[in-house]
């Protein structure tokens, strides 16, 4: 049985689609020449006028932006309506740069909340759940968007944040969480914890995860499903675009659908630029359609992915994503080669790992230097040294075979990397320190 | 009957063995026997304890810690001793995967611990040739 939050538009016919694309996008590009002076002159150099753009097809004529483009014209620049129109802001960690910080008119907010009670109505949700958000509260949209969408649904909605993990775990326990809402590394530690309060994965109620806003792979889906007990899905957003809910995933767990009434995809070749056809692997580029106050168009998001409109078992019609294959700001050049951390946890977790481990790269004597640092399980413990080089050696194969180069494998002692509440730190290059 | 061994993981950093020894003696437990097998990234801390529970509890909270059965065999602190055992084990084709000795106890012993691939085969014919393994219990009041 398939329940939809907005069952019109997301099982309307490709037609329907189409039409309210070509009209939405004619009004959004009017709306950011006219208010964002920015983009303005993007077009103008392009050549570009609003009276080219008649349908979504002519939105191949529109200069791309990128991140640079949003940290370049911060705090303001990209700013879509008077300010005093405006009642929210959000920004990202700032991690790599400048922020980014997007505003929000009621109606961003409204649409934005939309999307995401679509995504927790997919995941099997509906107002008898209760609903544990511990995604950040704060500039991060996780938290607000994830809470958002559980009011709209009428999910009973417990406001976490992020934190505090053994609270989560009484309260997700005392209340019965029907539907955890968090970061995927943060669900393994919270199924971790259970599991050392020696809970087993069918004391708790939760049915369904929500997790998003940091790249996650297969095996790691399949190993919190298992800790959990429950179905977990994938969530999709930027801040950029509003937050979680561009796209989730639905029951068939094979790609997310992409909300296409607000935000166009394309997939283009990240080196020409050449918009690439369904089923080609390249850069996702989101239009956003209806917005008011940080409308964005064709913004460059970095993230490698397919697209396909293969017809889904859940009867839902919009465009679906593969999880993002990988970020070409996660993706380090090691040696030379390409190596995305998604790669390495697929790896890991298939030889029977659990997803706590950190990858150190540095440069020593003009070589780069490639570790992995690795908990082993209790289980995996060996009193022979022969057994566990082994284990090591066999990683490096695997790694091998799976990157082209091999990393060092360093096999630490459970509980000695430090988790993470939000999104995980499994990456430090140190390389960047030398400049 | 076998003894039980606790092997301990330790990351091959300063301080690591001091740390173990310490929380050992810390909870008043007696290391009868000691051997520490290392590589480059880590080492394995194998001991033979007068508690086994106490010093599971005193490491747990540092390190992984795993038990394993051993045979412990006590024989002349002489020439040809640790020889005529490998050569019962030969025998009958048990497998040894390490090694170690203690002395202590009673003058002119010596003891070796030896992990192998079948613990019962292996003192089930020790018990035959009339050599007599140690358990658990002996090493409670083993005295030095
Ligand atoms: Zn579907």
């Amino acid at each position: 049985m398939n329940h939809y939050y907005q069952p019109e538009i997301e099982t309307a016919s490709r037609e329907d689609i189409l039409k309210l694309q070509n009209e939405k996008i004619v009004k959004q590009v009017r709306h950011v020449y006219d208010n964002v002076p920015y983009y303005r002159n993007l077009m103008d150099q392009k050549g570009v006028t609003p009276e080219d753009i008649k349908g979504i097809d002519d939105i191949k004529k529109l200069p791309f932006l990128t991140k640079d483009d949003l940290r370049d014209s911060y705090p303001r620049g990209l700013l879509g309506t008077d300010m005093r129109k405006c009642v929210r802001i959000h920004s990202t960690s700032g991690t790599t740069g400048k922020r980014v910080v997007a505003y929000y008119t009621q109606k961003d907010v409204d649409l934005w909340e939309e999307c995401c009670a679509r995504a927790i109505v997919a995941a099997g949700g509906d107002e008898s759940d209760i609903c544990q958000v511990c995604y950040g509260y704060g500039l991060f949209t996780g938290g607000f968007g994830v809470h958002g969408g559980s009011h709209k649904v009428g999910c009973l909605t417990l406001p976490m944040s992020s934190g505090n993990t053994d609270r989560q775990v009484q309260f997700m326990m005392d209340m019965e969480a029907t539907i955890l809402c968090c970061t995927p590394s943060y669900a393994a530690y919270i199924g971790e914890t259970l599991a050392e309060k020696g809970y087993t994965p069918e004391d708790n109620k939760l049915k369904a995860g929500i997790f998003g806003a940091e790249p996650w792979t297969e095996e790691m889906r399949q190993s919190i499903e298992k800790s959990l007990g429950i179905k977990a899905y994938d969530i999709y957003g930027l801040t950029e675009l509003s937050g979680p809910g561009v796209a989730y995933e639905c029951c068939e767990q094979t790609g997310m659908h992409i909300n296409e009434d607000h935000f166009y995809a394309e997939v283009i070749n990240p080196e020409t630029g050449e918009v690439l056809p369904e089923g080609e692997k390249g850069e996702l580029v989101f239009t956003s359609l209806d917005k008011e106050a940080f409308p964005l168009l064709r913004y460059r998001t970095r993230d490698i992915c397919i697209l396909s409109r293969k017809k889904c078992s859940c009867g839902r019609t919009h465009v679906k994503m593969t999880k993002p294959l990988g970020r070409s700001d996660d993706m380090m050049v090691i040696r030379g080669v390409n190596v995305f951390p998604s790669q390495i946890e697929t790896v890991l977790l298939g030889a029977g790992y659990e997803p706590n481990y950190q990858i150190v790269v540095d440069r020593v004597n003009n070589t780069d230097t490639f570790d992995i640092y690795l908990e082993f399980s209790k289980d995996q413990f060996s009193d022979k040294i022969s057994v566990m080089q082994k284990r090591e050696q066999d990683l490096r194969t695997s790694m091998k075979s799976m990157l082209g180069i091999s990393p060092k494998i360093h096999l630490v002692a459970p509980k000695t990397i430090t988790r993470s509440e939000g999104k995980a730190v499994r990456i430090i290059d140190k390389r960047k320190l030398h400049g | 009957m076998a003894i039980t061994q606790l092997s301990a993981f330790l990351e091959n950093t300063p301080g690591t063995l001091y740390q173990a020894v310490d929380a050992i003696t810390e909870a008043g437990v007696n290391i009868r026997a000691l051997s520490v097998a290392d590589t480059k990234d880590f080492g394995i801390l194998r001991i033979i304890v007068s508690d086994i529970e106490k010093t599971k509890e005193a490491l747990d909270k540092h390190t992984v810690i795993s038990e394993t059965p051993v045979v412990v065999v006590k024989m002349n602190d002489q020439a040809g001793s640790l020889k005529r055992i490998l050569d019962i084990l030969k025998e009958v084709e048990v497998n040894i995967e390490y090694v170690y000795a203690f002395t202590g106890g009673t003058q002119g012993s010596a003891y070796v611990v030896l992990r192998v691939d079948d613990v019962e085969e292996a003192e089930s014919i020790l018990e035959r040739k009339g050599v007599k393994t140690l358990t658990d219990d002996d090493m409670k009041d083993f005295l030095y």
